[in-house]
Protein backbone atom coordinates (compact mmCIF):
# COMPACT_ATOMS: atom_id res chain seq x y z
CA UNK A 1 0.00 0.00 0.00
CA UNK A 2 2.98 2.23 0.62
CA UNK A 3 3.77 2.04 -3.07
CA UNK A 4 0.29 3.26 -4.02
CA UNK A 5 0.88 6.36 -1.90
CA UNK A 6 3.50 7.44 -4.42
CA UNK A 7 2.09 10.02 -6.85
CA UNK A 8 4.35 8.74 -9.64
CA UNK A 9 3.10 5.18 -9.19
CA UNK A 10 -0.51 6.37 -9.30
CA UNK A 11 0.13 8.34 -12.52
CA UNK A 12 2.04 5.35 -13.90
CA UNK A 13 -0.85 2.99 -13.24
CA UNK A 14 -3.51 5.25 -14.73
CA UNK A 15 -1.40 5.80 -17.85
CA UNK A 16 -0.95 2.00 -18.01
CA UNK A 17 -4.68 1.46 -18.19
CA UNK A 18 -5.26 4.23 -20.76
CA UNK A 19 -2.40 3.09 -23.00
CA UNK A 20 -2.81 -0.64 -22.44
CA UNK A 21 -6.45 -0.52 -23.49
CA UNK A 22 -5.66 0.65 -26.97
CA UNK A 23 -3.66 -2.50 -27.45
CA UNK A 24 -7.10 -3.86 -28.41
CA UNK A 25 -7.12 -1.72 -31.53
CA UNK A 26 -3.55 -2.73 -32.38
CA UNK A 27 -4.33 -6.44 -32.01
CA UNK A 28 -7.49 -6.27 -34.11
CA UNK A 29 -5.90 -4.15 -36.86
CA UNK A 30 -2.80 -6.33 -36.95
CA UNK A 31 -4.61 -9.61 -37.65
CA UNK A 32 -6.89 -7.95 -40.20
CA UNK A 33 -3.76 -6.53 -41.90
CA UNK A 34 -2.73 -10.12 -42.59
CA UNK A 35 -0.39 -10.84 -39.67
CA UNK A 36 -0.89 -14.04 -37.69
CA UNK A 37 -1.78 -14.09 -34.00
CA UNK A 38 1.81 -14.89 -33.03
CA UNK A 39 3.30 -12.28 -35.36
CA UNK A 40 1.00 -9.76 -33.68
CA UNK A 41 2.09 -10.91 -30.23
CA UNK A 42 5.76 -10.87 -31.23
CA UNK A 43 5.42 -7.18 -32.12
CA UNK A 44 3.86 -6.31 -28.75
CA UNK A 45 6.17 -8.53 -26.68
CA UNK A 46 9.47 -7.82 -28.45
CA UNK A 47 9.16 -4.55 -30.38
CA UNK A 48 6.95 -2.90 -27.74
CA UNK A 49 6.60 0.65 -29.06
CA UNK A 50 3.09 1.60 -30.14
CA UNK A 51 3.92 3.93 -33.03
CA UNK A 52 6.44 1.52 -34.57
CA UNK A 53 4.05 -1.40 -34.21
CA UNK A 54 1.23 0.48 -35.93
CA UNK A 55 3.72 1.58 -38.61
CA UNK A 56 4.77 -2.01 -39.29
CA UNK A 57 1.22 -3.27 -39.77
CA UNK A 58 0.19 -0.08 -41.61
CA UNK A 59 2.83 -0.67 -44.29
CA UNK A 60 1.89 -4.36 -44.58
CA UNK A 61 -1.82 -3.48 -44.82
CA UNK A 62 -1.06 -1.06 -47.66
CA UNK A 63 0.64 -3.81 -49.65
CA UNK A 64 4.19 -2.79 -48.73
CA UNK A 65 7.06 -5.25 -48.42
CA UNK A 66 8.42 -6.62 -45.16
CA UNK A 67 11.60 -4.61 -45.55
CA UNK A 68 9.66 -1.34 -45.99
CA UNK A 69 7.60 -2.20 -42.91
CA UNK A 70 10.80 -2.81 -40.97
CA UNK A 71 12.27 0.47 -42.25
CA UNK A 72 9.27 2.56 -41.16
CA UNK A 73 9.12 0.87 -37.75
CA UNK A 74 12.86 1.33 -37.19
CA UNK A 75 12.93 5.03 -38.17
CA UNK A 76 9.99 5.67 -35.83
CA UNK A 77 11.91 3.94 -33.05
CA UNK A 78 14.78 6.42 -33.13
CA UNK A 79 13.13 8.63 -30.55
CA UNK A 80 13.31 5.79 -28.01
CA UNK A 81 17.09 6.16 -28.21
CA UNK A 82 16.72 9.79 -27.16
CA UNK A 83 14.45 8.72 -24.31
CA UNK A 84 17.07 6.14 -23.29
CA UNK A 85 19.69 8.90 -23.01
CA UNK A 86 17.36 11.05 -20.92
CA UNK A 87 16.38 8.18 -18.62
CA UNK A 88 19.95 7.00 -18.22
CA UNK A 89 20.95 10.48 -17.05
CA UNK A 90 17.93 10.57 -14.73
CA UNK A 91 17.75 7.08 -13.25
CA UNK A 92 21.31 5.70 -13.63
CA UNK A 93 20.23 2.06 -13.87
CA UNK A 94 23.12 -0.40 -13.41
CA UNK A 95 23.88 -3.98 -14.48
CA UNK A 96 20.97 -6.03 -15.84
CA UNK A 97 18.51 -3.27 -14.94
CA UNK A 98 19.84 -1.22 -17.84
CA UNK A 99 18.86 -3.92 -20.32
CA UNK A 100 15.42 -4.37 -18.79
CA UNK A 101 14.83 -0.63 -18.53
CA UNK A 102 15.69 -0.33 -22.22
CA UNK A 103 12.79 -2.57 -23.22
CA UNK A 104 10.36 -0.44 -21.17
CA UNK A 105 11.67 2.81 -22.69
CA UNK A 106 8.74 4.31 -24.61
CA UNK A 107 6.90 7.65 -24.86
CA UNK A 108 4.65 7.12 -21.86
CA UNK A 109 7.15 5.68 -19.35
CA UNK A 110 9.57 8.50 -20.21
CA UNK A 111 6.88 11.15 -19.84
CA UNK A 112 5.73 9.70 -16.50
CA UNK A 113 9.28 9.70 -15.18
CA UNK A 114 10.42 13.09 -16.45
CA UNK A 115 7.19 14.69 -15.16
CA UNK A 116 8.39 14.06 -11.60
CA UNK A 117 11.00 16.15 -9.82
CA UNK A 118 12.09 13.88 -6.96
CA UNK A 119 14.67 11.26 -8.13
CA UNK A 120 12.99 8.43 -6.19
CA UNK A 121 9.64 9.33 -7.73
CA UNK A 122 11.18 9.52 -11.21
CA UNK A 123 12.40 5.96 -10.72
CA UNK A 124 9.07 4.69 -9.40
CA UNK A 125 7.15 6.44 -12.17
CA UNK A 126 9.31 4.91 -14.88
CA UNK A 127 9.00 1.35 -13.61
CA UNK A 128 5.30 1.62 -12.73
CA UNK A 129 4.39 2.97 -16.19
CA UNK A 130 6.86 0.74 -18.05
CA UNK A 131 5.86 -2.55 -16.43
CA UNK A 132 2.18 -1.63 -16.20
CA UNK A 133 1.91 -0.69 -19.87
CA UNK A 134 3.94 -3.73 -20.94
CA UNK A 135 1.62 -6.15 -19.14
CA UNK A 136 -1.66 -4.50 -20.16
CA UNK A 137 -0.55 -3.68 -23.73
CA UNK A 138 0.27 -7.34 -24.34
CA UNK A 139 -2.87 -8.58 -22.62
CA UNK A 140 -5.11 -6.30 -24.68
CA UNK A 141 -3.17 -7.00 -27.89
CA UNK A 142 -4.08 -10.66 -27.41
CA UNK A 143 -7.73 -9.77 -26.76
CA UNK A 144 -7.86 -7.59 -29.88
CA UNK A 145 -6.09 -10.17 -32.04
CA UNK A 146 -8.49 -12.93 -30.97
CA UNK A 147 -11.52 -10.69 -31.53
CA UNK A 148 -10.17 -9.38 -34.85
CA UNK A 149 -9.54 -12.82 -36.31
CA UNK A 150 -13.25 -13.61 -36.05
CA UNK A 151 -14.38 -10.46 -37.84
CA UNK A 152 -14.35 -11.66 -41.47
CA UNK A 153 -14.16 -8.87 -44.05
CA UNK A 154 -12.30 -6.01 -42.31
CA UNK A 155 -13.70 -3.40 -44.73
CA UNK A 156 -17.26 -4.23 -43.77
CA UNK A 157 -16.39 -3.23 -40.20
CA UNK A 158 -14.56 -0.11 -41.36
CA UNK A 159 -11.26 -1.33 -39.94
CA UNK A 160 -9.34 0.48 -42.68
CA UNK A 161 -11.00 3.65 -41.37
CA UNK A 162 -9.95 2.64 -37.85
CA UNK A 163 -6.32 2.46 -38.97
CA UNK A 164 -6.50 5.97 -40.45
CA UNK A 165 -8.01 7.25 -37.20
CA UNK A 166 -5.33 5.49 -35.12
CA UNK A 167 -2.47 7.11 -37.04
CA UNK A 168 -4.07 10.54 -36.82
CA UNK A 169 -4.56 10.03 -33.08
CA UNK A 170 -0.87 9.13 -32.70
CA UNK A 171 0.11 12.22 -34.69
CA UNK A 172 -2.30 14.70 -33.08
CA UNK A 173 -0.60 15.29 -29.68
CA UNK A 174 2.66 16.07 -31.51
CA UNK A 175 1.18 18.92 -33.54
CA UNK A 176 1.91 21.62 -30.99
CA UNK A 177 2.93 24.81 -32.77
CA UNK A 178 3.30 25.97 -36.34
CA UNK A 179 6.45 24.05 -37.30
CA UNK A 180 5.20 20.52 -36.45
CA UNK A 181 2.01 21.22 -38.44
CA UNK A 182 4.06 22.46 -41.42
CA UNK A 183 6.28 19.35 -41.28
CA UNK A 184 3.21 17.08 -41.12
CA UNK A 185 1.59 18.79 -44.13
CA UNK A 186 4.78 18.73 -46.23
CA UNK A 187 5.40 15.06 -45.41
CA UNK A 188 1.78 14.13 -46.21
CA UNK A 189 2.06 15.91 -49.57
CA UNK A 190 5.43 14.29 -50.35
CA UNK A 191 3.81 10.92 -49.61
CA UNK A 192 0.85 11.50 -51.92
CA UNK A 193 3.11 12.62 -54.76
CA UNK A 194 5.38 9.58 -54.29
CA UNK A 195 2.62 6.94 -54.15
CA UNK A 196 2.11 6.45 -57.93
CA UNK A 197 5.83 6.30 -58.69
CA UNK A 198 7.41 3.98 -56.12
CA UNK A 199 6.44 0.60 -54.59
CA UNK A 200 3.96 0.57 -51.69
CA UNK A 201 5.61 1.38 -48.37
CA UNK A 202 8.41 3.44 -49.91
CA UNK A 203 6.47 6.77 -49.87
CA UNK A 204 6.55 6.55 -46.07
CA UNK A 205 10.34 6.33 -46.13
CA UNK A 206 10.45 9.31 -48.52
CA UNK A 207 8.48 11.29 -45.95
CA UNK A 208 10.93 10.21 -43.24
CA UNK A 209 13.85 11.65 -45.23
CA UNK A 210 11.97 14.93 -45.81
CA UNK A 211 11.22 15.15 -42.08
CA UNK A 212 14.80 14.35 -41.09
CA UNK A 213 16.16 17.09 -43.35
CA UNK A 214 13.61 19.53 -41.94
CA UNK A 215 14.65 18.62 -38.39
CA UNK A 216 18.35 18.93 -39.14
CA UNK A 217 18.05 22.46 -40.50
CA UNK A 218 15.24 23.80 -38.34
CA UNK A 219 15.63 25.81 -35.17
CA UNK A 220 12.49 24.61 -33.45
CA UNK A 221 12.11 23.20 -29.95
CA UNK A 222 14.51 20.32 -29.37
CA UNK A 223 11.74 18.11 -28.01
CA UNK A 224 9.45 18.74 -30.98
CA UNK A 225 7.48 15.59 -31.81
CA UNK A 226 8.60 13.87 -28.63
CA UNK A 227 5.26 14.09 -26.87
CA UNK A 228 3.59 10.90 -25.56
CA UNK A 229 0.39 9.66 -27.25
CA UNK A 230 -1.34 9.82 -23.91
CA UNK A 231 0.00 12.60 -21.67
CA UNK A 232 0.31 11.21 -18.14
CA UNK A 233 -0.05 14.69 -16.69
CA UNK A 234 -2.78 16.18 -18.87
CA UNK A 235 -5.41 15.82 -16.15
CA UNK A 236 -3.01 15.51 -13.27
CA UNK A 237 -1.14 18.77 -13.16
CA UNK A 238 -1.75 19.02 -9.45
CA UNK A 239 0.13 15.77 -8.96
CA UNK A 240 3.39 17.43 -9.96
CA UNK A 241 2.94 19.62 -6.94
CA UNK A 242 2.08 16.56 -4.85
CA UNK A 243 5.36 14.95 -5.80
CA UNK A 244 7.31 18.09 -5.11
CA UNK A 245 5.84 18.18 -1.64
CA UNK A 246 6.57 14.48 -1.17
CA UNK A 247 10.14 15.11 -2.24
CA UNK A 248 10.58 18.09 0.04
CA UNK B 1 7.58 -16.94 -43.45
CA UNK B 2 9.40 -14.11 -45.18
CA UNK B 3 7.49 -11.57 -43.10
CA UNK B 4 8.69 -13.23 -39.88
CA UNK B 5 12.30 -12.41 -40.77
CA UNK B 6 11.63 -8.68 -41.26
CA UNK B 7 9.37 -8.63 -38.24
CA UNK B 8 12.02 -10.12 -35.93
CA UNK B 9 14.65 -7.82 -37.42
CA UNK B 10 12.39 -4.85 -36.72
CA UNK B 11 12.07 -6.06 -33.11
CA UNK B 12 15.85 -6.39 -32.78
CA UNK B 13 16.46 -2.92 -34.24
CA UNK B 14 13.80 -1.36 -32.00
CA UNK B 15 15.56 -2.82 -28.96
CA UNK B 16 18.91 -1.68 -30.36
CA UNK B 17 17.71 1.98 -30.45
CA UNK B 18 16.45 1.71 -26.89
CA UNK B 19 19.56 0.09 -25.47
CA UNK B 20 21.97 2.38 -27.36
CA UNK B 21 20.37 5.32 -25.56
CA UNK B 22 21.59 3.92 -22.24
CA UNK B 23 25.17 3.51 -23.40
CA UNK B 24 26.03 6.64 -25.40
CA UNK B 25 27.92 9.34 -23.51
CA UNK B 26 25.69 11.99 -21.94
CA UNK B 27 27.24 14.73 -24.08
CA UNK B 28 25.18 13.49 -27.04
CA UNK B 29 22.16 14.84 -25.17
CA UNK B 30 23.54 18.31 -25.64
CA UNK B 31 23.27 18.11 -29.41
CA UNK B 32 19.76 19.41 -30.10
CA UNK B 33 19.94 18.34 -33.75
CA UNK B 34 19.84 14.63 -32.96
CA UNK B 35 16.76 14.84 -30.76
CA UNK B 36 15.10 17.25 -33.18
CA UNK B 37 15.58 14.84 -36.10
CA UNK B 38 14.11 12.01 -33.98
CA UNK B 39 11.12 14.24 -33.25
CA UNK B 40 10.50 15.60 -36.74
CA UNK B 41 10.87 12.10 -38.18
CA UNK B 42 8.21 10.88 -35.78
CA UNK B 43 5.88 13.64 -36.98
CA UNK B 44 6.68 13.05 -40.66
CA UNK B 45 6.27 9.27 -40.48
CA UNK B 46 2.97 9.45 -38.62
CA UNK B 47 1.62 12.08 -41.04
CA UNK B 48 2.73 9.92 -43.96
CA UNK B 49 1.18 6.76 -42.50
CA UNK B 50 -2.07 8.64 -41.87
CA UNK B 51 -2.39 9.85 -45.45
CA UNK B 52 -1.20 6.57 -47.02
CA UNK B 53 -3.81 4.62 -45.13
CA UNK B 54 -6.45 7.21 -46.06
CA UNK B 55 -5.93 7.54 -49.82
CA UNK B 56 -3.56 4.86 -51.16
CA UNK B 57 -4.21 1.28 -52.23
CA UNK B 58 -0.89 -0.09 -53.42
CA UNK B 59 0.30 2.45 -55.99
CA UNK B 60 -3.17 3.83 -56.73
CA UNK B 61 -4.75 6.88 -55.12
CA UNK B 62 -8.46 6.79 -54.31
CA UNK B 63 -10.98 8.96 -52.47
CA UNK B 64 -13.32 6.63 -50.60
CA UNK B 65 -14.88 5.93 -47.19
CA UNK B 66 -11.46 6.20 -45.54
CA UNK B 67 -11.37 9.97 -46.18
CA UNK B 68 -14.64 10.22 -44.27
CA UNK B 69 -13.01 8.29 -41.42
CA UNK B 70 -10.07 10.74 -41.47
CA UNK B 71 -12.38 13.76 -41.23
CA UNK B 72 -14.46 12.21 -38.44
CA UNK B 73 -11.34 11.28 -36.49
CA UNK B 74 -10.01 14.84 -36.81
CA UNK B 75 -13.26 16.23 -35.40
CA UNK B 76 -13.18 13.71 -32.52
CA UNK B 77 -9.57 14.63 -31.72
CA UNK B 78 -10.36 18.35 -31.83
CA UNK B 79 -13.08 17.60 -29.26
CA UNK B 80 -10.45 15.82 -27.12
CA UNK B 81 -11.91 12.33 -27.46
CA UNK B 82 -9.67 9.56 -26.03
CA UNK B 83 -7.63 7.33 -28.37
CA UNK B 84 -9.89 4.28 -28.37
CA UNK B 85 -13.01 6.36 -29.03
CA UNK B 86 -11.30 8.09 -31.96
CA UNK B 87 -10.42 4.71 -33.46
CA UNK B 88 -13.99 3.45 -33.05
CA UNK B 89 -15.38 6.62 -34.62
CA UNK B 90 -13.04 6.08 -37.59
CA UNK B 91 -14.26 2.50 -38.02
CA UNK B 92 -17.96 3.40 -37.66
CA UNK B 93 -17.68 6.27 -40.15
CA UNK B 94 -16.03 4.12 -42.82
CA UNK B 95 -18.47 1.25 -42.25
CA UNK B 96 -21.50 3.57 -42.33
CA UNK B 97 -20.38 5.38 -45.47
CA UNK B 98 -19.99 2.02 -47.20
CA UNK B 99 -23.30 0.71 -45.92
CA UNK B 100 -25.27 3.64 -47.28
CA UNK B 101 -23.29 3.38 -50.51
CA UNK B 102 -21.75 6.85 -50.39
CA UNK B 103 -18.18 5.77 -50.83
Amino acid sequence: MKLLASPAVRVGLSISIATGLYGISFGALSVTSGLSFWQTMALSLLLFSGGSQFAFIGVVAGGGSGIAAMGAATLLGMRNGIYGMQLNALLHPTGWRRYVAAQFTIDESTATSTGQSDPAEQKRGFWAAGIGIYVLWNLFTAVGALAGSGLGDPKQWGLDGAAVAAFLALLWPRLKGREPVAIAVVCALATVFAVPFVPAGVPILVAAVVAAVAGWFSHGRRDEGLEPDVDPYSEHHHRRQDSQQAGA
Amino acid sequence: MNLWIWLLLACALAYAWKVVGYFVPAKFLENPRISRVAGTMTIGLLASLTIVNAVATGQALAADARLGALAAAAVALALRAPFLLVVMIGACTAALLRMIGLA
